[in-house]
């Protein structure tokens, strides 16, 4: 039997948080943590609240505290999460709860926006699409598959502290996406937008972000890159 | 109740959605898209091989009508002409629009836009051999498509209203569409929400079926919604089965494995495929494919203890190939079926996958519906792109790499359809509070409810019955079955339970909503594919297994009121080529 | 962009550099000085040493380094914690007065410094 405890809170009648405990028959099989969830809300409480769509780990909805790491629910099986029967399900740390295990992104997708994520491009478009050599191209690898799931920016210290001012990994990866692409002409207007103490400088290396990342994506290595531009451009 | 107004309100905001709600936004006017979800996690973003489209960069000769030849022929000829002319000329324009945006997609060594082979293309109307046409950014397009467009609405202050619902549509005196009543998921305040052009790009509704590709939120809104006012609904009973969905856990596997070299083989290792279409082989239409699958299954040289898939082989392209073209899915096969593909073939099923069918529109994304007479008639107001949309370019049978397409193509049709007759004056007369009330009717009976069965089981009997007696082979008999199931599920799902009537996030609400659309969808669905007596593209019957041109080459209409099933012509007259004649498709 | 008044040079990069620069003058000087405690030293070849003028340009030198460095990374510590997020309304006064009386520690330690080199 799996002990499965879920963070609970529903702002219409709870004043503070709680944990509940559900059983759950897992019949031997090796669920992802999602399938866990949506039966316990199919068949014991309709009321557990969560988000979910894709269901493949793509669509980056499912971002969860899963026994204390951020993942996405749908593709952590519980024979990767579950030590000793046991499964602690939380919402993502450091947003505000809206309801159960689902947070307020606002913040988050705040940051993703402060960093104009899109191409910037002032020459005439051509008539076909704009060349790029496929080692060009390889330089945006490891970059634009990011889903905005969060749980790289919510399992940094320094989002947790200053996510107003700190654009985070997630930001900062998809920041170094659009430095990083040849076709884009914005590089220095997007540097100067970055050189301040907070937006990138925060980042202390703590490498929580590679940790968790579910698509293997390093945000770290992308921010280093970000910094040496940025010192370049100054010297 | 609340009135928020907007010159236009997309519903959906997937591909077809934003891309529409760009090209209004882009134009100035007041643009709103609601969302049911944040608009990155809307089902387009797991399409994986590509958007298939002739822009000549594997093959500098290559032509539009090459690829409207393959379409057409894929539709199996129940495709309109007129449109597919359209999506198949215009699509070069708005792949490179994409590119322009920053879409990344995959490059060849001389700087353009990668192009892989996918099934059913060919060169010269089908007598040069396989073409090489669907362009793509790895295996993640969809990914790439849908960020980039969020990205470029994000930059054209595009206003989205994410996490909202959209329960119904509220009509006028005229029978106009002028807006939808919607939830905020996160409050629970119901608005109505006003618009001189209401675009439905709500997507699929693969979740009819017990084992699907699709995404959970795949519930089929719009048709639910249309079905609902009165909207007649085309072609429902044309349902992709996607060959190569994973066992087990119904993800999908890109057809692009077999583009890249990959093929399907049996039990006995034997790449069967060979036998059902000796030339395109595992490049045949999906329905074919998916049939032949089938086949070898119930012939008993099915893989596995109970016989029951089959594997598609990739280890031969090597790791380098796979890494490169295919990462996405070695990542989803390593997860789902536990299975390296640079060391074993992927366990595969037939496995739900795609809606031919929609609401009638025109290419202008203008709704229609028909009168008795057989007429069409374009319904004020209200459009429709996308999956949810049947314009028809995909007949009886989606080619792989059409659906971004046609999201793409017909998505920035309706957008700038929109916008000129925005510029023009659109005048609708207001609703009356009595027609709010109405289109409100459905969430307040919900609200108020008492008792009834829990969702959950409701939606698993649906899904059960259309998994079984509406699968990729169709008998009469047992159609009539699953047709009496569902009329008597239609009460219990129109009394569904719900015990949580909170405000805040109530997703339990929220899927309630979706159960009933679900059931709208399938019961269309059910209807008309025990009516139409033939097998034809991905529609294959067991009682008549032969396509029948003399009495169905045509559009089939599905009208809520009443449940009938009536016939639409299929466009025969594209404008700058020759009519594409009905043959005898093989492949 | 962020800009905020107290952070050293209102520049993310140069506040970053500026750190590990003064890191390697402060490693530089400290090498040098366990060097030559652990080689063996009286007490007046120690003081003949700190009055030659290139030994007290660079103790200045590592003094201010030092200034600088525990000023930034003080800094950090305090827009991490002591803000109106993690404290309430009251986070912004006591940032303010810890920032305060940082200042005038550092500036004090480096004056005294001087006092002792040149005084």
């Amino acid at each position: 039997m799996l002990q499965v405890s879920i963070y609970r809170y529903n702002p219409e009648v709870d004043n503070a948080p709680h944990m509940q405990e559900f059983e759950f028959d897992t019949e031997g099989k090796d669920l992802m943590v999602l399938d866990v969830l949506e039966a316990i809300k199919a068949g014991h409480d309709s009321s557990v609240t969560y988000r979910r769509s894709c269901r493949e780990g793509v669509c980056g909805s499912d971002g969860l505290n899963i026994n204390g790491k951020n993942g996405l629910a749908c593709i952590t099986p519980l024979s990767e999460t579950v030590k000793n029967d046991k499964l602690v399900v939380r919402p993502l740390p450091g947003l505000p709860v809206i309801r159960d295990l689902v947070v307020d992104m606002s913040l988050f997708y705040a940051q993703y926006e402060k960093i104009q994520p899109f191409l910037k491009n002032n020459s005439p478009a051509p008539a076909i699409e704009r060349l790029q050599s496929p080692e060009d191209r390889s330089q945006l690898d490891g970059l634009y598959e990011c889903i905005l799931c969060a749980c790289c920016s919510t399992s940094c210290p320094s989002f947790w502290w200053n996510p107003d001012r700190f654009i985070g990994p997630a930001g900062l990866l998809q920041a170094y996406r659009f430095l990083a692409d040849t076709r884009d002409t914005a590089t220095d207007e997007r540097l100067s937008k970055l050189d301040d103490p907070f937006s990138v400088f925060r980042c202390h290396g703590i490498q929580n972000c590679v940790n968790v990342c579910p698509k293997g994506l390093n945000p770290t290595k992308a921010i280093g890159h970000i910094r040496t531009m940025l010192l370049n451009r100054a010297t | 109740m609340r009135t928020i107004s907007f010159d236009g309100v997309i519903v959906g905001g997937g591909g077809a959605g934003m891309r529409a709600a760009l090209q209004l936004s882009q134009s100035g006017y007041k643009t709103a898209v609601i969302s049911k979800v944040f608009p990155t996690r809307s089902h387009t973003v797991s399409a994986q091989g590509g958007i298939t489209c002739a822009i000549a960069s594997s093959d500098p000769n290559d032509d539009w009508r090459w690829h409207m030849y393959d379409t057409v022929k894929g539709s199996d000829y129940i495709g309109d002409q007129d449109a597919i002319e359209y999506m198949c000329s215009v699509g070069p324009e708005a792949i490179f629009e994409l590119e322009h945006m920053g879409l990344p997609f995959s490059r060849t060594e001389e700087g353009r836009i990668y192009q892989r082979p996918f099934g059913g293309q060919s060169k010269d109307y089908g007598k040069g051999g396989q073409a090489a046409r669907t362009c793509a950014a790895a295996d993640r397009t969809g990914h790439a498509l849908l960020h980039t467009l969020y990205q470029n609405n994000v930059k054209n202050e595009t206003v989205f209203f994410n996490e909202w619902f959209a329960v119904d549509l509220v009509k006028n005196q005229d029978g106009a569409v002028t807006g939808v009543i919607a939830i905020c998921i996160e409050t629970g305040e119901t608005v109505f929400v006003k618009s001189k052009a209401t675009v439905f790009a709500t997507g699929g509704a693969g979740r009819i079926y017990a084992s699907t590709t699709n995404a959970h939120i795949n519930t089929g809104d719009g048709i639910g919604m249309g079905l609902r006012a009165g909207v007649p609904v085309q072609d429902m009973e044309m349902w992709q089965f996607h060959p190569t969905g994973i066992y087990g856990a119904g993800t999908l596997v890109t057809e692009g494995c077999r583009g890249e070299g990959g093929y399907l083989v049996n039990k006995d290792g034997e790449r069967f495929m060979e036998r059902y279409a000796p030339n395109a082989k595992d490049l045949a239409g999906r329905d074919v494919v998916a049939r032949s699958m089938v086949l070898e299954i119930l012939e008993g040289r099915g893989c596995g203890e109970h016989g029951d898939h089959v594997k598609l082989k990739l280890d031969h392209l090597g790791e380098d190939v796979l890494e490169s073209r295919l990462p996405g899915i070695c990542e989803l096969s390593r997860t789902f079926a536990h299975v390296d593909p640079v060391k074993e073939p992927i366990p595969v099923v037939p496995t739900c996958h795609y809606m031919m069918g929609g609401i009638p529109t025109n290419v202008n994304g203008q709704a229609i519906t028909v009168d008795e007479q057989g007429k069409d008639h374009i319904i004020p107001g209200l459009y429709a792109c996308g999956e949810v949309a049947c314009v028809s370019v995909h007949g009886a049978n989606r080619l792989g790499g059409n659906s971004l397409l046609d999201l793409v193509v017909f998505g920035r049709a309706s957008g700038l359809f929109i916008e000129s007759a925005l510029r023009e004056g659109i005048e609708l007369r207001e609703s009356a509070q009595s027609d709010i009330d109405v289109a409100g009717e459905r969430l307040r009976h919900l609200n108020e409810s008492s008792g009834g069965e829990n969702v959950a089981d409701l939606r698993r009997e649906l899904q059960n019955t259309m998994q079984n007696h509406f699968g990729v082979f169709r008998r009469g008999d047992f159609m009539q079955e699953g047709i009496a199931k569902l009329a008597e599920l239609r009460g219990r799902v129109e009394s569904v339970s719900l015990d949580d009537k909170s405000d805040a996030f109530n997703t339990a609400r929220i899927e309630a909503l979706e159960l009933q659309n679900l059931f709208e969808v399938a019961e269309a669905t059910a209807v008309v594919a025990e009516a139409r007596n033939e097998s034809r593209g991905a529609h294959a019957r067991e009682d008549f297994t032969e396509r029948d041109d003399e009495n169905w080459l045509c559009h089939s209409v599905y009208h809520s009121e009443g449940k009938k099933v009536s016939k639409r012509g299929v466009n025969f007259t594209p404008s700058t080529v020759e009519t594409f004649e009905p043959q005898i498709r093989s492949y | 962009m962020v800009t905020q008044v107290t952070s050293f040079s209102r520049s993310g990069l140069s506040d970053w550099l500026i750190q590990r620069l003064t890191s390697v003058i402060l490693l530089a000087y400290f090498i040098c000085l366990a060097g030559i405690l652990l080689g063996g030293v009286d007490y007046s070849a120690w003081k003949a040493m700190h009055d030659t003028t290139a030994m007290r340009i660079f103790t200045l030198l590592a003094a201010m380094s030092l200034a600088a460095h525990a000023w930034i990374g003080l800094w950090a510590v305090y827009t991490d914690y002591l803000t109106e997020r993690m404290l309430g309304p009251r986070g912004h006064v006591i940032r303010r007065f810890c920032q305060l009386g940082t200042v005038l520690a550092l500036v004090i330690y480096l004056l005294w410094v001087i006092q002792i080199l040149w005084g």
